[in-house]
């Protein structure tokens, strides 16, 4: 049991003088020596800090402190600014611009095709294009830019919706896209959208119904259906417009590939033409990317193997 | 330390106690959040920001029902990490017709700041009915029932009147309206008239497929997706003077 603090020796302490339970009672030190200095210490700091960084209100403005800093605005030209983190940020990134200058200088001037010669600048394109993918297309193309059958193109074959060369792989990050294929669903009869799905199928090598097919192409090819306006006499698609060539197996909105049995497979085709594809939105990049930023994704996304 | 002070006095009178601890504890607030109200340029003074359509209105009052802000901040930080990730780093002029601001402070989902327009509406619905559909290595919990719960309008009209309290400009009266008009241009100002709030979220969930559906059944995925389409988009960077910017901090 301890005593009562009060009786400890010679150095006995003050209590507050309460008492509770008979024999519980309040210390009443004094705060140590080192930290009541250590407490003053950091009120003269303080004084040092307000001199130094923004500090004190003072009606509609407040005291800028003595510490600057100098950046390079977009002008190209020099600003000193009282110290900030907004300030601090473009400080930061005049240092890694400063850095990475004559790679970007070096994307911008160098064509396309020429980029792919010089093996430093190409490992910084794919270096560089490799985490902008990451961070704004991975999203929808996936991580490995594989894409999701029923919503978005692969960008590793070489099937292009809208044409697979620098130019029109810039233009559609530029710009954006807008995939668009009428409902069938209302304009055709039941059998005449089978007929169609059959011939589509058959163009891919699909087991079809030989009679639904020679119907179906006859379909193709007239105006009631007029899907050759679009997908072209051959049914090879047109990058102009976004229609996607029917004959080389590669499927994006019809999920063709889960299917194990031509029937599904085909049920899988008759879904699209009848319901219609309004979906395929690539949103507009050149607002929120520069354009050398997109000039390297172009570079990056046609070398992940399809570039035409 | 003989000072004539003793402690006892505020420890023997508890009302005494009580008034100084709460100024203790409230001081640092007061002094770093009262001279925000009277400091020049703490609200940037930028072209762009805007009120939102009640439609995107209630897409923020579900994404709040819903708790995203627990784990998505709507606060880009001026980092370099930050900005290149995400985007210019976020305004207060941004947040200015936020009440209460969603900034938040977890991020365990990305900053959502700037989500406006970045993926299509298609890849938002999936997304929120089925995150890992798309983004195979998410966390996030679905969201389906967006999909399927009919939009609640009957109260709109309450919500802009709170909102309009606290000093939004959504006009009640013909002169507000004329003054949104000269403000924001007379397509918003439409929007923000509060006795046609049901009308224009019903006209502008028709006009657009937030969900996947033009003129199909208005949905809370319509509100949710309309709100995160507006988010972060408004001002227009080429115009802004960012060494003003640097200067207003």
């Amino acid at each position: 049991m301890s005593q009562n603090p009060s009786q400890q020796g010679q150095q006995a302490v003050q209590t507050t003088g309460h008492v509770w339970d008979g024999d519980l009672q309040e210390f009443n030190n004094p705060l140590p020596t080192w930290w009541v200095y250590t407490f003053f210490a950091t009120i003269v700091f303080s004084i040092g800090y307000w001199l130094i960084y923004p500090a004190w209100p003072i009606g509609n403005t407040y005291t800028r402190g003595f510490d600057t800093i100098t950046y390079v605005d977009k002008a190209g030209q020099k600003v000193t600014s009282h110290w900030n983190t907004r300030a601090l940020l473009m400080e930061d990134m005049n240092k890694a611009a400063a850095f990475q200058k004559p790679f970007f200088d070096k994307v911008l001037a160098t064509p396309y095709e020429q980029i792919a010669k010089d093996p430093e600048l190409e490992n910084f394109v794919m270096a560089t294009g490799h985490s902008l993918f990451e961070n704004n297309c991975a999203s929808c193309h996936q991580t490995g830019a594989q894409g999701l059958v029923g919503h978005y193109p692969n960008l590793t074959d070489d099937d292009w919706l809208y044409g697979g060369r620098y130019a029109q792989i810039n233009y559609t990050i530029t710009d954006g896209r807008h995939g668009y294929m009428p409902t069938f669903g209302e304009v055709l009869e039941p059998a005449q959208i089978d007929d169609l799905a059959n011939y589509v199928a058959s163009l891919s090598g699909i087991h079809a119904d030989p009679a639904k097919v020679a119907a179906g192409r006859q379909l193709f090819h007239s105006d009631t259906a007029g899907c050759f306006y679009c997908h072209g006499e051959q049914a090879t698609g047109r990058h102009v417009i976004g229609a996607p060539n029917l004959t080389d197996q590669i499927w994006l909105w019809a999920d063709v590939p889960a299917h194990h049995t031509a029937q599904g497979k085909i049920e899988a085709i008759r879904k699209v033409i009848y319901n219609g594809v309004n979906k395929g939105v690539m949103p507009a990049w050149g607002d929120r990317l520069s354009p050398v930023d997109i000039k390297v994704l172009t570079f990056y996304v046609h070398n992940l193997g399809g570039g035409q | 330390m003989k000072l004539g002070f003793k402690h006892e006095w505020i420890e023997t009178n508890i009302g005494l106690m009580v008034v100084i601890t709460m100024l203790a504890i409230s001081v640092a607030g007061m002094v770093e959040i009262i001279p925000l109200f009277f400091i020049k340029g703490t609200v940037e003074n930028v072209a762009g920001p805007r009120p939102y359509t009640p439609l995107e209105l209630r897409g923020r009052d579900i994404y709040q029902d819903n708790g995203c802000f627990y784990c998505h901040s709507q606060m880009i930080r001026p980092f370099r990490d930050e900005e290149l990730r995400y985007g210019h780093y976020s305004l207060a002029a941004e947040s200015q017709y936020d009440h209460p601001f969603l900034w938040g402070s977890e991020r365990t989902g990305p900053d959502l700041a700037r989500i406006g327009g970045k993926y299509s509406n298609a890849w938002h619905v999936q997304h929120l009915i089925d995150p890992r559909s798309v983004v195979s290595q998410s966390i996030m919990p679905g969201f389906p029932w967006l999909a399927t719960t009919p939009l609640n309008m009957s109260d709109i009209e309450a919500r802009m009147k709170a909102l309009r309290d606290v000093g939004v400009p959504y006009a009640l009266t013909k002169q507000e309206y004329e003054a949104d008009v000269k403000k924001f241009g007379p397509e918003l100002a439409k929007q923000y008239y509060i006795p046609n709030a049901q009308q224009n979220i019903i006209e502008q969930a028709n006009a657009n497929d937030y969900d996947g559906r033009k003129n199909g059944p208005i949905t809370e995925m319509d509100a949710v997706i309309a709100y995160l389409q507006s988010l972060g988009n408004q001002v227009d960077w080429s115009k802004v003077n960012e060494n003003q910017l640097v200067k207003d901090r």
